[in-house]
């Protein structure tokens, strides 16, 4: 018996642990921890956009002139500094990366994710995490796909039904009488919400921030930021389908 | 009858003989060194990676030597040493409360109810120190006060407070350090880790110990592994009872194999039985749980005075129950030291006061501590211990008493050695529970942590060194006629065992073997006992060799030809244990001949007649052990009986 | 009371395994979960079955080799409890119980409910250690360790690598594993001198192993035997940027 029955592995056929790179930022990168920060440091920064324009756009109740002014400042803030609309360049660009750093830590992170856990238990995990933290890749997914018909809608005007350039009161009044536009808005920033109330305090974790005696005020924190800026960014479009706006 | 031949005394000559407080550095300074760097070239094999072979693993390879190392589970963070509570003891004399060295040494002596090597016994409390200076700095966390330092706590029924701990789980703690320190060997390539492989056998080659048989237990696969030394740290026997507090897992079988290869076998008899342990619930009973005695310090202990009372506890009144230890040791009452407080509870047991399933418990009971008390301050004490119990028995301890009984815990008795820790076989080391060394008849409260890491850390290496330093090793390979042997022999009983395909499961003969040892050679023993038992042991053993059924095949995961092949060497065990315990006409420490007790029922030791370390010789399979004494001097403890009356 | 137990049986790594169906008519309450697999066990040795293979050893909640995943949890309904200590008076009568081995990428099955979980192992030989020499340590009371700062790194030293925060996590990440190794060396002075080197080589390591990364869901803690909490993977995030940022 016995004698030649197959032998387990060797060492050597274990994973290797690859070699590290005298490169800290690559090593960084490569690892898990580093991509998790990667994405902590720029979802706080779409967060920290979010909540400049989910402001801005209060402007609106002001009336056509100030809000359109507003609108117009925006692509020239800096000067005479920065010439004409450079600033708003240098935060498109630094936007555009965050996102595409944001995504692609998120797709690579994922991936890893599914492959750590190839099968599934028979008996279905009661999860005891809260929703919000279960729709972070879904809601992430939805987020981005909001966020090009958003630039398609406002930005470029391609898919906006008035589509004046410089006539951004007009613009958004247009978009948001149409129902299904409201709609696909409110579904976008309830997802927004809950991807910032879990992300808000996950980055907190993620960068070491989390203590336990800060733990409850980090989830408070987190809770605040996504309902005001879910309902911070509803009120523009129920207020123009309502008929408040227009 | 007699079932035992007389052999020649044997003694150990390899303590120097200079005063006592000298011979540990004497005989390190005798001993010869091996070149640093020549030691890579020469293999030891440690077996078994608890707080002993962990510690002996991780230093050897420090030094250089090459280690290949082997544990039975999946992790060698996994070993039984894991479970110690309580604490490990150090002279380091912290409190200020006249503890030394030679404290440590002398309870330890008087402890063990002087069946100790006083040599041994004192090396052990002069490393003590060492030991806690070397687990701080691996980053063991002990228990501290606010001021930054050590805390320490005195531990069954010791007048100074030498224990250190870390909460509940101080062994635990100990046992990652070692890991920790021997994991770090591993991966420097120092150390050849083998999990999920057991030793089957010793290789003996030209009277020398050079290397061992072990199974793969996920492929199956039988292989020899060759060394120039071999260490067994595999722990204790206690298991040869089937309930214990020991590991499922835990065996005697490394041991056994080498004893059947030559090792002398000494003071097998010597058991240690825990009294506060959770009751057996049913006959699924698959181990027992142990709960630290410090619960004695508040609880008090009880049992209705009529026999056979069913009665809940809370309808038998006052006068109708007896604390049975208040009264018969008014001076010490419920903190008694461990044997006496187990002897007891079987006493009232065996009159058929015992409560609980079976009749097998007696209370201990927190009511009049939490009326003293007060709730919170008892939760506050025994907080985890409360919810501990709850947890396996269902029962909320602040409402109902707990019911304990005794279990077995701790087996003294072990393979022979010499103050070298060398077997009977040269190039055989044994360290920590598995030896017989340092405890005599009865373990102290925290003594074990501190046995098995000083074997580890600081006795066995240098001792080790100077057996390869002072010993020729002409090449052994595979093909050598006395290897071919042993591994057809391992690979012989495998066969045969899974060939039988009787009708008895592995374990209800091993459940009968452990109700014939609990009856027979638990914590009473008789001479018509004994007799009884080893007359039915062989029956037991030809029966399971007759009928016992192993499925599956021995090229697979197979824990049912595991645990065979270990009841297998328990059965053999069991027997030499039921001799020595006839053979010794004495009470001592953890053995209690019911024959030889004062007319109080007290132990009675017979210092005339057996103060001597009784090593076994294996005669054969069903033949008569060979008894070789060891006499035992105590030239600077004396002599003097115990008594806590 | 009379169980249905649907267990995991696979023969070897290669084989595909499925859930099958064992009737337990004779199970007690006061029984262990492991002493209700031994039951079942005996039986079906006696019938001439390949008994359930599984991994036990202490049976008391400490050694860390006991876990299956029951109906979905791993180490079954009770919390901060080994599969050891779980016991049927959890359950009720007329149950069907799923036991499944633990779930990962890093943890391959062995055989039935027995797992492959040596990449823990290898997360510590990276460096979960202090590198100090025995004999070479210096008197215990030389450094005073700050209490607060000793019970922190006794309860993330608690960790019986048991493995249930990767079976738990749908990840299958070891992240609260690895946490609490580095939280209990690197708070203590006697880790400090090594701090940055061990928390890279432990996280990297930890990928090497395939386990998947933290998404801070929380799972892990929830399952954890001995409640080792999400803190110290906060901890081990902020020792990992502090190391990658050059700090030594």
């Amino acid at each position: 018996m016995a004698v030649t029955t197959p032998t387990r592995p060797a060492p050597a056929a274990r994973p290797a642990r690859p070699a590290r790179s005298s490169f800290a930022p690559l090593n960084f990168w490569r690892s898990t921890i580093g991509k998790k920060t990667v994405m902590a440091v720029t979802g706080l920064l779409m967060l920290a956009f979010l909540l400049a324009h989910m402001l801005g756009n209060l402007k609106i109740f002001y009336g056509r002139d100030d809000f359109d002014h507003y609108a117009d400042w925006l692509r020239t803030i800096g000067e005479p500094v920065l010439h004409g609309a450079w600033y708003l360049w240098i935060q498109r660009f630094v936007l555009t990366l965050a996102v595409v750093l944001h995504a692609v830590s998120a797709y690579q992170l994922s991936r890893r994710d599914l492959k750590a856990r190839p099968a599934k238990y028979a008996h279905k995990q009661r999860a005891k995490a809260g929703y919000a933290v279960h729709v972070m890749r879904y809601g992430g997914i939805t987020l981005a796909l909001f966020i090009i018909y958003h630039i398609l809608d406002f930005t470029s005007l391609t898919l906006n039904r008035h589509g004046v350039e410089g006539a951004a009161y007009d613009n958004v009044v247009s978009s948001f009488s149409v129902w299904w536009v409201t709609a696909i808005y409110i579904l976008a920033m309830i997802f927004l919400g809950l991807h910032i109330q879990h992300g808000f305090w996950s980055a907190a974790q993620t960068l070491g921030l989390n203590r336990p005696s800060r733990d409850r005020a980090v989830h408070g924190i987190a809770t605040g930021l996504a309902v005001l800026l879910t309902v911070g960014f509803l009120i523009v479009p129920v207020a123009v389908l309502a008929g408040l706006v227009g | 009858m007699t079932f035992f031949k007389l052999g020649d005394d044997i003694a150990d000559t390899r303590a120097p003989d200079v005063p006592i407080e000298q011979r540990w550095d004497k005989r390190r300074f005798d001993a010869k060194l091996v070149n640093p760097a020549n030691r890579r070239r020469h293999s030891v094999i440690i077996v078994g990676t608890g707080l002993a072979g962990g510690a002996a693993g991780a230093t050897l390879a420090e030094q250089g030597y090459h280690v290949i190392q082997f544990c039975y589970q999946d992790s060698p963070r996994r070993a039984h040493s894991i479970a110690a509570q309580g604490g490990i003891n150090a002279a380091k004399n912290y409190r200020n409360d006249g503890d030394s060295v030679y404290r440590l040494f002398y309870d330890t002596v008087k402890g063990g109810d002087f069946r100790a090597r006083e040599s041994n016994v004192y090396r052990l409390a002069q490393t003590s120190t060492q030991i806690i200076d070397q687990c701080v700095a691996q980053g063991v966390p002990f228990a501290r006060e606010y001021s930054g330092l050590l805390d320490t706590r005195s531990f069954g029924g010791v007048q100074v407070a030498r224990t250190f701990y870390a909460r509940g789980q101080t062994g635990q703690q100990l046992l990652i350090g070692a890991y920790q320190a021997l994991s770090r060997q591993i991966d420097a390539g120092n150390v050849e880790m083998h999990e999920r492989t057991e030793m089957l056998d010793l290789i003996v080659v030209d009277g020398r110990a050079r290397g061992i048989v072990a199974r793969d237990l996920v492929t199956g696969q039988i292989s020899t592994y060759l060394a120039d030394a071999v260490v067994l740290a595999t722990g204790g026997y206690g298991n040869v009872f089937y309930l214990s507090t020991n590991a499922k897992n835990s065996n005697a079988s490394a041991i056994w194999r080498a004893h059947r290869r030559g090792a002398y076998f000494a003071n097998p008899c010597y058991t240690q039985i825990h009294p506060t342990c959770i009751p057996r619930s049913g006959e699924y009973q698959s181990k027992l749980t142990l709960m630290s005695e410090s619960l004695r310090n508040d609880g008090r202990i009880w049992v209705p005075k009529k026999a056979g009372d069913t009665r809940s506890p809370d309808q038998i009144p006052e006068e109708e129950r007896d604390y049975y230890l208040e009264r018969i040791y008014p001076g010490f009452g419920n903190l008694v030291p461990r044997d006496i407080a187990s002897r007891a509870a079987k006493n009232q047991c065996d009159l058929g006061r015992g409560v609980g399933p079976g009749g097998l418990g007696v209370y201990l009971d927190f009511a009049d501590a939490i009326r003293r008390l007060g709730e919170d301050k008892v939760r506050e004490k025994y907080g985890n211990l409360f919810e501990m119990y709850d947890r396996i028995t269902g029962e909320d301890p602040y409402k109902v008493p707990m019911r304990i009984y005794p279990a077995v815990h701790y087996t003294m008795g072990g393979l022979w050695v010499d103050y070298d820790l060398q077997s009977t076989i040269p190039g055989c080391f044994v360290v920590g529970e598995a030896n017989f060394s340092d405890h005599g008849a009865n373990r102290l409260g925290a003594s074990a942590l501190m046995q098995g890491l000083a074997d580890g850390y600081f006795v066995l290496p240098p001792m080790l060194g100077n057996y390869i330093a002072s010993s020729k090793f002409d090449k052994v390979t595979e093909a050598h006629p006395d290897v071919v042997e042993t591994v057809n022999e391992a690979t012989g009983r495998l066969t045969k065992l899974l060939s039988i395909n009787g009708e008895r499961t592995v374990d209800s003969f091993h459940r009968e073997l452990g109700e014939i040892m609990w009856d027979e050679c638990g914590m009473a023993r008789s001479e018509d006992g004994l007799r009884k038992a080893l007359g039915r042991l062989p029956e037991l053993r030809e029966e399971f060799w007759r009928s016992v059924k192993v499925p599956g095949t021995g090229s697979q995961v197979n824990q049912s030809l595991e645990r065979a092949n270990r009841v297998s060497d328990f059965l053999e065990l069991g027997e030499l244990m039921c001799v020595d315990a006839l053979h010794r006409e004495e009470s001592c420490g953890g053995h209690f001949r019911v024959e030889s007790q004062t007319p109080d029922g007290e132990a009675r030791r017979d210092d005339e007649r057996f103060a001597y370390a009784g090593a076994w010789e294996f005669g054969g399979t069903g033949e008569q052990p060979i008894l070789h004494k060891e006499p035992l001097n105590f030239d600077y403890v004396h002599l003097a009986q115990r008594n806590y009356a | 009371m009379k169980l249905t137990l649907r267990i995991w049986r696979q023969a070897g790594p290669a084989d595909s395994g499925r859930m099958v169906a064992y009737e337990v008519p004779d199970a007690n309450p006061d029984m262990s979960f492991l002493e209700l697999l031994d039951v079942l066990n005996e039986r079906l040795t006696l019938e001439g079955d390949d008994p359930v293979t599984f991994d036990h050893d202490c049976r008391e909640g400490i050694c860390g080799a006991c876990g299956v995943v029951i109906n979905g949890q791993a180490h079954g309904p009770r919390e901060r409890t080994t599969t050891c200590q779980l016991h049927m008076r959890e359950f009720s009568d007329g149950d069907v119980i799923d036991v499944e081995p633990w779930r990962s990428v890093a943890f391959g099955v062995v055989k039935d409910l027995m797992v492959d979980r040596s990449g823990l192992d290898r997360i510590i030989r990276a460096g979960g250690y202090v590198s100090v020499n025995t004999g070479s340590a210096p008197e215990a009371h030389a450094t005073p360790v700050p209490k607060p700062i000793a019970d922190t790194a006794f309860d993330n030293a608690t960790c019986i690598g048991c493995g249930a925060c990767v079976a738990a996590c749908p990840n299958g990440s070891a992240m609260l594993f690895t946490s609490a190794k580095v939280t209990h060396l690197n708070s203590l002075p006697q880790g400090a001198p090594e701090r940055s080197e061990r928390v890279l080589n432990l996280v990297e390591a930890m990928d090497a192993e395939g386990f998947g990364g933290c998404t801070n869901t929380g799972e892990c803690t929830n399952a954890c035997p001995k409640g080792i909490p999400l803190d110290s993977i906060a901890t081990l995030n902020r020792e990992y940027l502090r190391a990658s940022l050059g700090r030594k």
